[in-house]
């Protein structure tokens, strides 16, 4: 084969202080292919990127965009050399129109109308082109997540992008959504663009790539057919050592319910209302999935369950009413004192204090129990940090050192120093949300297994998730939410992909079925 | 892992940024035709080598570990309260009331009333603001920088028409009765012999007070629950209404201490050094705590140590104004040099080290 790659790294390092983030990267990506990169967080997948993107210097190695060396010192030699990037979080102006969205930054002379009018026509021309179709003149906050995307990997497109990268792409998808981008990046790659797709699910790689690298602590492990694989081989690569992909559990054994949510109905600060009569039940011994696109009233639950946001209706724990105002007798600490324990959606926001040290942080919230005092006035600080360290080892945390800062443990480790604290209080109830957002492969099987563990000594476990195949597997009875309402129950078992993406989407139950 | 050793960035950074303001310090003075070597001389000399000097020195170092600790704590609680001069002034109030009002049997009685009056007029003082931020969302450097404003003319008010006393022209109170009155260092020295040591010098036993704060501070800070919930809620709002704290009532909690800390400072000015209420007996010291407070990285030993420097510079500044021809003025500049590379540009001195130090590390392995 004599063409020469449409893009070609080699011996890329990075290094940041004594991290090497990157670490002889070498990769060759052939014209009109979808290429997968993937590799648990932290494997410097997003670091490669930037530097294929301009956004960090490469400390050694050479980069090739169709057999020339070229080097990518910021985005717009980066944009020059035909590369575009579809960023996980939008990086669009939600004021403005599509059109001024994919004008912005690619304006021709110093009048704004010629060049919207010439964009608008080649905009047209994509739209035919590639099938993708957007009303130029919607305004960015008025359309869905799918079409901001759509936008974003116009954007690329517009500036004559051959080759394009797509960092975590569906994460904000529902499946629907995410079925319709594969088909738009297949489209691309017929009409010969390359396509690089970063990503840590490992079904989208095996649905839609023809070559797959997967990357390890900096390394390259290893550059693949995709036909060639499997997920289990492709996990193994990943995490370095056979891991269980699938959650085992035994079927559970609910016995009276522990919460009871009645017509529980939420408006935010802002006036809008979040939770529309929701009535749900969670049993002792079983878990409870809430499946749903994120943004559509699972945060909110969470947060008037976990006492930081006021609601009304009525919610039950073992049969007795709580308050839900917000005041001293229904706030978080009130919550944790009746045995209602939280792993928040985000640890780094709202679970962990990051400047905190971890043996400060494994008693966050349970801080004024009386277990974690000295004495009246102060707080036990050795005892504390003495428990924190055996707690680290007992969840395997690395490294087990209770005097090191939260932001310094990885987010796997991270999670499980929450889930120590939330878990080892042996509440009634467990809410979680999110257990293994950014959480690495290995980490997440370790954490399924504890969830399950709570379960199987009969807690009550809600479980929120935006990953489809983690409600799925972990939960023994499933609801869906939409729009602040619950769509319907199903049982795991079931159910299916296509039912559920349709009541993810708001399609009533009727029409459903 | 933190890339520098921990005492490198306690102690090292501060004496780079100290040396740094120094050595700018020379070049002014060279500049305007002094000897910087001979002003260094005389501040040492006239500060640390007479018993009276260092009388002087712990005088204005009790009034910054006041407003230091009091600036630490709202620090803290991600809160700046540059507000301790309006406090000092009200607390300043507090105590003359006491001290006037109250028929003291003896200066021991006297003082824990004074610090009782004196920090909870500060603490008031502070919990307006504190109020109008937490549940009003009024910006807390707003409010309390026009709350001095407030206060000095509150202080004025009483000094003209409440508590001077009648046919006198000078807007001060009258002067305290002589049960008030704390002793002093040269007092002390003299029960054990030593009569002539801190011989005129204003600091008095308030400085012993100012210690126990500094102890006091660190135990609630790094060992109670309530310090505990100030640091997370200073840290991270969301994380800390997830915990259950509540942020309303921590903001109240941690202005009203620090209120309260700046509001004592005045037991050592009002009570222990004029003796009766004066007009401007703050002198910016509640300024001089932001920077004190930057400068001790919010620790209590820092705190003490920075306030040591800072009343070291305020009266070797004294010196120089007295024994050169270096104008006063430039003695403030000398010492808002101080601040800027303590505070401000403290970053300046720890990014070089830093690299040095992950240079090390990379060396090592």
């Amino acid at each position: 084969m004599t063409e020469n790659p449409a893009i070609e790294l080699r011996k890329i390092s990075k290094s940041f202080g004594p991290v090497q983030a990157n670490k002889d990267i070498t990769i060759r990506v052939m014209p009109g292919t979808i290429h997968g990169i993937i590799g648990e967080n932290g494997a410097g997948k997003s670091t490669l990127m930037s530097i294929l993107y301009g956004f960090y210097k490469a400390d050694a190695g050479e980069i090739f965009v169709d057999g020339k060396k070229i080097s990518i010192p910021d985005s717009q030699a980066a944009i020059a050399a035909g590369i575009g990037m579809v960023f996980q979080h939008f990086k669009l102006v939600e004021n403005f129109s599509v059109l001024e969205n994919i004008v912005l930054g690619a304006e021709s002379g110093a009048l704004l109308s010629p060049s919207l009018s010439k964009a608008r026509t080649e905009l047209a021309a994509l739209a035919s082109e590639y099938e993708l179709n957007v009303d130029p003149d919607a305004i960015i906050e008025d359309i869905g997540v799918g079409m901001q995307q759509r936008v974003e990997i116009l954007k690329a497109l517009y500036r004559q992008a051959k080759i394009l990268i797509l960092d975590e792409p569906t994460g904000v998808l529902t499946p629907a959504e995410a079925d319709q981008l594969f088909r738009i990046l297949k489209r691309l790659r017929e009409e010969g663009k390359t396509i690089i797709l970063i990503t840590h699910k490992l079904r989208e790689i095996m649905d839609s790539t023809d070559t797959v690298s997967v990357m390890r602590q900096g390394e390259m492990t290893a550059t693949l057919k995709t036909n060639d694989t499997s997920p289990e081989d492709l996990a193994e690569l990943m995490v370095g050592r056979k891991v269980l992909l699938r959650v085992d559990k035994t079927p559970a054994k609910p016995t009276k319910p522990v919460l009871e949510i009645k017509n529980l109905s939420m408006v935010d600060d802002f006036g809008v209302q979040r939770l529309k009569n929701i009535s749900l039940t969670v049993k002792a011994g079983e878990i409870l999935g809430i499946a749903g696109v994120a943004g559509n009233g699972q945060s909110e639950l969470l947060e008037v369950l976990g006492g930081y946001s006021a609601a009304t209706g009525v919610v039950k724990l073992n049969g007795s009413e709580i308050d839900l105002s917000t005041s001293v007798s229904g706030d978080g600490q009130a919550r944790r004192a009746l045995g209602i324990a939280h792993v928040p959606e985000d640890r780094q926001r709202e679970g962990l204090i990051m400047d905190f040290m971890a043996w400060e942080n494994a008693v966050f919230g349970y801080h004024r129990d009386k277990s974690n005092q000295a004495n009246r006035f102060f707080m036990d600080n050795n005892a504390i940090r003495k428990e924190t360290e055996e707690k680290m080892k007992r969840f395997d945390v690395r490294p087990p050192n209770p005097k090191l800062t939260a932001k310094n443990f990885s987010g796997g480790n991270q999670q499980k120093i929450v889930l120590a604290r939330e878990i080892e209080r042996n509440p009634n109830l467990l809410l979680v949300g999110q257990p293994t957002r950014g959480v690495d492969i290995g980490a997440i099987e370790f954490i399924h297994q504890q969830i399950v563990a709570l379960r199987d000594q009969g807690k009550a476990i809600l479980l929120i998730s935006v990953e489809l195949d983690e409600i799925l597997s972990l939960s023994d009875r499933m609801v869906v939410m939409f729009d602040g309402k619950i769509m319907g129950e199903r049982q795991p078992a079931n159910t299916n992909e296509k039912e559920l993406g349709l009541l993810m989407a708001g399609v009533s139950e009727k029409a459903a079925q | 892992m933190d890339i520098m050793p921990k005492w490198v960035d306690i102690i090292v950074v501060p004496l780079i940024s100290v040396f740094l303001a120094a050595f700018l310090s020379a070049l002014l003075i060279l500049a305007i035709g002094e000897s910087p070597i001979a002003a260094l001389n005389l501040m040492i000399e006239g500060t640390l080598f007479r018993s009276a000097g260092w009388g002087y020195m712990l005088y204005y170092t009790t009034n910054f570990i006041f407003t230091g600790l009091a600036v630490s704590v709202a620090f803290h609680a991600a809160l700046f309260n540059i507000g301790g001069e309006g406090q000092a002034m009200i607390g300043g109030l507090g105590v003359a009331l006491v001290c006037l009002f109250i028929p003291w049997p003896h200066w021991t009685l006297a003082i824990i009333g004074a610090s009782v009056a004196a920090a909870l007029f500060g603490m008031i003082w502070a919990g307006l603001p504190a109020y109008l931020q937490a549940k009003r969302g009024s910006h807390i450097v707003i409010t309390t920088i026009m709350f001095n404003f407030i206060a000095a003319g509150v202080l004025n008010f009483f000094l003209v028409d409440v508590l001077k006393p009648k046919g006198s022209m000078d807007p001060a109170s009258a002067n305290f009765p002589a049960t008030t009155h704390l002793p002093t260092f040269q007092d002390l020295a003299s029960l054990f012999g030593f009569e002539k040591a801190f011989r005129s010098a204003p600091a008095n036993v308030s400085f012993f007070i100012a210690l126990l704060a500094c102890v006091a501070v660190w135990y609630l800070i790094w060992r109670s629950p309530l310090g505990y919930e100030i640091r997370a809620l200073g840290k991270s709002g969301p994380a800390a209404r997830y915990a259950g704290v509540r942020p309303v009532k921590i903001i109240m909690i941690a202005m009203m201490i620090s209120g309260a800390l700046c509001g004592m400072m005045a037991i050592n000015t009002t009570q222990g050094e004029s003796e009766r209420l004066i007009l401007n007996f703050t002198e910016g010291a509640g300024f001089i705590g932001i920077a004190v407070a930057l400068m001790g990285r919010s620790h209590p030993f820092g705190v003490l140590m920075a306030a040591l420097l800072f009343g070291f510079l305020y009266q070797g500044g004294a010196e120089l104004a007295l024994w050169t021809k270096i104008p006063r003025e430039l003695i403030v500049v000398i010492q808002a040099l101080v601040i800027l590379f303590t505070g401000a540009l403290s970053l300046m001195v720890r990014a070089p080290l830093e690299s040095f130090f992950m240079s090390l590390q990379k060396a090592k392995g």
